[in-house]
């Protein structure tokens, strides 16, 4: 239902930027010696797009991010950026601009000649330079900072410093590595908002990576799930917590219980591999009748019970032994389950995901 | 840290000592340059400015404060450029050989000075010199250059080493070709470490004397060997005085002066 949805918005697009991707990879891989970082990757990034790249320490998304910039040359393979072979040119003959992990801004300069650095370069007229700069600074809410120096910015400043430094180039393309890495929650949070609300306003193919699978979730249009230099799984952020399309990608995106063997044979009448959501699963008294038709349930027993504030976590264990974890709302449903309580464990049948 | 006060207390007399023994026999040199007798003798009971006269209109010393100079400077700018450049090449690319380079560069300043000296003199009498490229003022720059460029390499590297590499990529980000980012980013990131050795240099090459001994072809003297030269004739010795006052300043500023460029660099 969402594919359809995201494809029939995009054929909106005018129909040549919805066949050029903004960046094709193709087969691409990278070997540093011995060792492979990434494993034959293809990949499409339409034009407008938020696309994150996710996945654990190590699964290769920086050497991807820093191939589309031209800082690494991939050992085989191609890259397209808007429908032009870019896989030998230099970083400054692409036009793609990055926001780095730790911002590399250039502490001799300061913020403003740090924003107008990329400017300068291309010879923009000096009025025109100051007025962009300070266009940029408004943007990203720091007007009053422009003549200190980066030294002098608090972290969250740096940030939306190096944000500006690249967007007032406007690329058609714009990197960003772990950008919220070094942010404390709080600040992390509004960040991911403003973030969003620049890239719609600005409308640039964002491409941007991340370890944190929520952040991906609450930012993208799409994600392209890592793992061990292989991408296991692209989508939209529903495509992926919902129908995860392997193991690694329905662990990897929040809870969930998966499940096999007895217990899923019971509930689909096959040997797949299920993965339901705990936030799923409702806790019923064991004679309380179905809810309604179309339902699946198993009876367990309360072992640990996790308050969370928002929400309680249950973890219930199923005569046979399947762990089975429930994540309940703390509303005016709220169960009052305790350890140690015989339970019936309901979910409706639409929920059981084959892996 | 703290320190009990018997430590404190040794400390400072340990401390007093060093610098008593480094900087009085200077402070000695500078008031004896105005010392009347030509004995030197002490206490001080004329003073006169005449043995700084003599030393000014003295024609030797002036050759001598000119070669020194000439030297000095484009020694010091041989070891700007080549320490520079060897130095970014060593920190920044990947090559075979790498580490050899890194130690052969350093090495002249390990080697004792008396080696360099005879190792050049050789060079240039028995190679160069068929060549027509004797002992002269060239050798003894070259002689020079070897140890000042480990000076600016072993600054400029040392820095380098700690600057952030992802400045050059964004500046190739950005669209700056290699040249100008390494203008624009690299160079001012160690452009005091840089202008630092340079000093050091100057200031090492203004004193030198062993590798000059064996560089210089007769006749021609810097001011270290002038001093060297007539510090046994007595009746210079007032004007030696002068000259090694002279070259107490001129060696201390520019090492002062590095010193100040690197400390403002850490904060
Ligand atoms: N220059 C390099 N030389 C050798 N190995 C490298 C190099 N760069 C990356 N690697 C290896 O490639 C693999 C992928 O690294 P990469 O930086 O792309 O991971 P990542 O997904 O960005 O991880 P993280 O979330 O920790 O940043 C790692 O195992 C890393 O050690
Ligand atoms: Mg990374």
């Amino acid at each position: 239902m969402q594919a359809t949805a995201a494809s029939g918005a995009a054929s909106l697009v005018s129909a040549a930027a919805a066949v050029t991707p903004a960046i094709s990879l193709q087969n691409v891989v990278k070997t540093f010696g011995e060792f492979t970082a990434v494993k034959g990757l293809d990949l499409d990034i339409r034009q407008g797009e938020f696309f994150s790249l996710l996945g654990p320490s190590g699964s290769g998304k920086t050497t991807v991010l820093r191939m589309i910039a031209g800082f690494e040359l991939p050992s085989s393979g191609r890259i397209d950026l808007a429908g032009r072979d870019v896989t030998r040119k230099a970083p400054f003959e692409r036009d793609v601009n990055t926001v780095f992990q730790d911002y590399a801004l250039f502490p001799h300069l300061s913020v403003a000649e740090n924003v107008g650095y990329g400017l300068k370069l291309r010879r923009t007229s000096r009025g025109d330079r100051r007025r962009l700069v300070a266009e940029a600074l408004e943007m990203i809410r720091l007007p009053h900072v422009a003549d200190r120096l980066p030294s002098q910015l608090s972290g969250g400043q740096r940030q939306r410093v190096a944000l500006a430094r690249a967007l007032v180039l406007r690329p058609q393309v714009l990197l960003l590595d772990e950008p919220l890495g070094a942010l404390d929650k709080q600040l992390r949070e509004q960040m991911q908002v403003e973030l969003k609300q620049i890239q719609r306003t600005v409308g640039i193919t964002f491409v941007f990576v991340t370890h944190d699978q929520e952040e991906a979730l609450t930012l993208s249009d799409r994600v392209a799930v890592f793992n061990e230099g292989l991408v296991e799984q692209v989508g939209t952020p529903e495509d992926l917590y919902e129908r995860p399309s392997s193991r690694f990608v329905a662990s990897f995106l929040g809870n969930t219980n998966l499940v096999e063997g007895e217990l899923a044979r019971g509930l689909t009448g096959s040997d797949a591999l299920l993965s339901i959501r705990p936030e799923r699963i409702r806790i019923r008294q064991p004679d309380e009748p179905l809810e309604a038709a179309g339902m699946s349930s198993v009876e367990a027993v309360i072992e640990e019970i996790v308050y969370t504030g928002p929400s309680t976590r249950f973890v219930a264990r199923t005569s046979a032994g399947q762990k089975l974890i429930v994540q309940e709302q703390n509303d005016s449903r709220a169960s009052s389950a305790h350890r140690g309580d015989r339970v019936r464990l309901e979910w409706s049948s639409r929920f059981n995901y084959t892996v | 840290m703290r320190l009990s006060r018997s430590a404190k207390i040794t400390l400072r007399i340990f401390a007093a000592a060093v610098m008593a023994a480094i900087y009085l026999p200077l402070l000695l040199v500078i008031v004896n340059s105005f010392n009347a007798t030509t004995s030197g003798a002490f206490p001080i009971t004329d003073f006169t400015t005449r043995w700084w006269e003599a030393a000014f209109t003295n024609e030797g010393v002036r050759e001598a404060l000119w070669t020194s100079l000439r030297v000095a400077t484009v020694a010091t700018v041989i070891a700007l450029l080549l320490g520079a450049m060897i130095a970014f090449a060593l920190s920044r690319y990947e090559f075979f050989g790498k580490n050899t380079v890194n130690l052969l560069v350093v090495l002249p300043i390990a080697l004792p000075g008396i080696v360099t000296g005879v190792a050049l003199n050789n060079t240039f009498k028995t190679v160069l010199e068929p060549l027509g490229i004797g002992l002269g003022l060239f050798s003894v720059i070259v002689g020079h250059a070897t140890f000042c460029i480990v000076m600016v390499f072993n600054n400029v590297q040392a820095r380098l080493g700690r600057m952030n590499r992802g400045l050059e990529e964004a500046a190739m980000d950005m669209g700056a070709n290699v040249i100008r980012a390494f203008f624009t980013v690299t160079l001012p990131g160690f452009k005091s470490a840089f202008l630092a050795g340079g000093l050091l240099a100057f200031a090492l090459s203004f004193d030198e004397i062993v590798v000059t001994t064996f560089t210089a072809p007769p006749g021609t003297e810097t001011l270290p060997i002038w001093i060297f030269n007539n510090m046994a004739r007595p009746n210079q010795a007032p004007v030696v005085n002068v000259i090694a006052a002279v070259l107490v300043l001129l060696s201390m500023i520019p090492v002062y002066l590095s010193q100040r460029m690197t400390g403002d660099d850490r904060k």
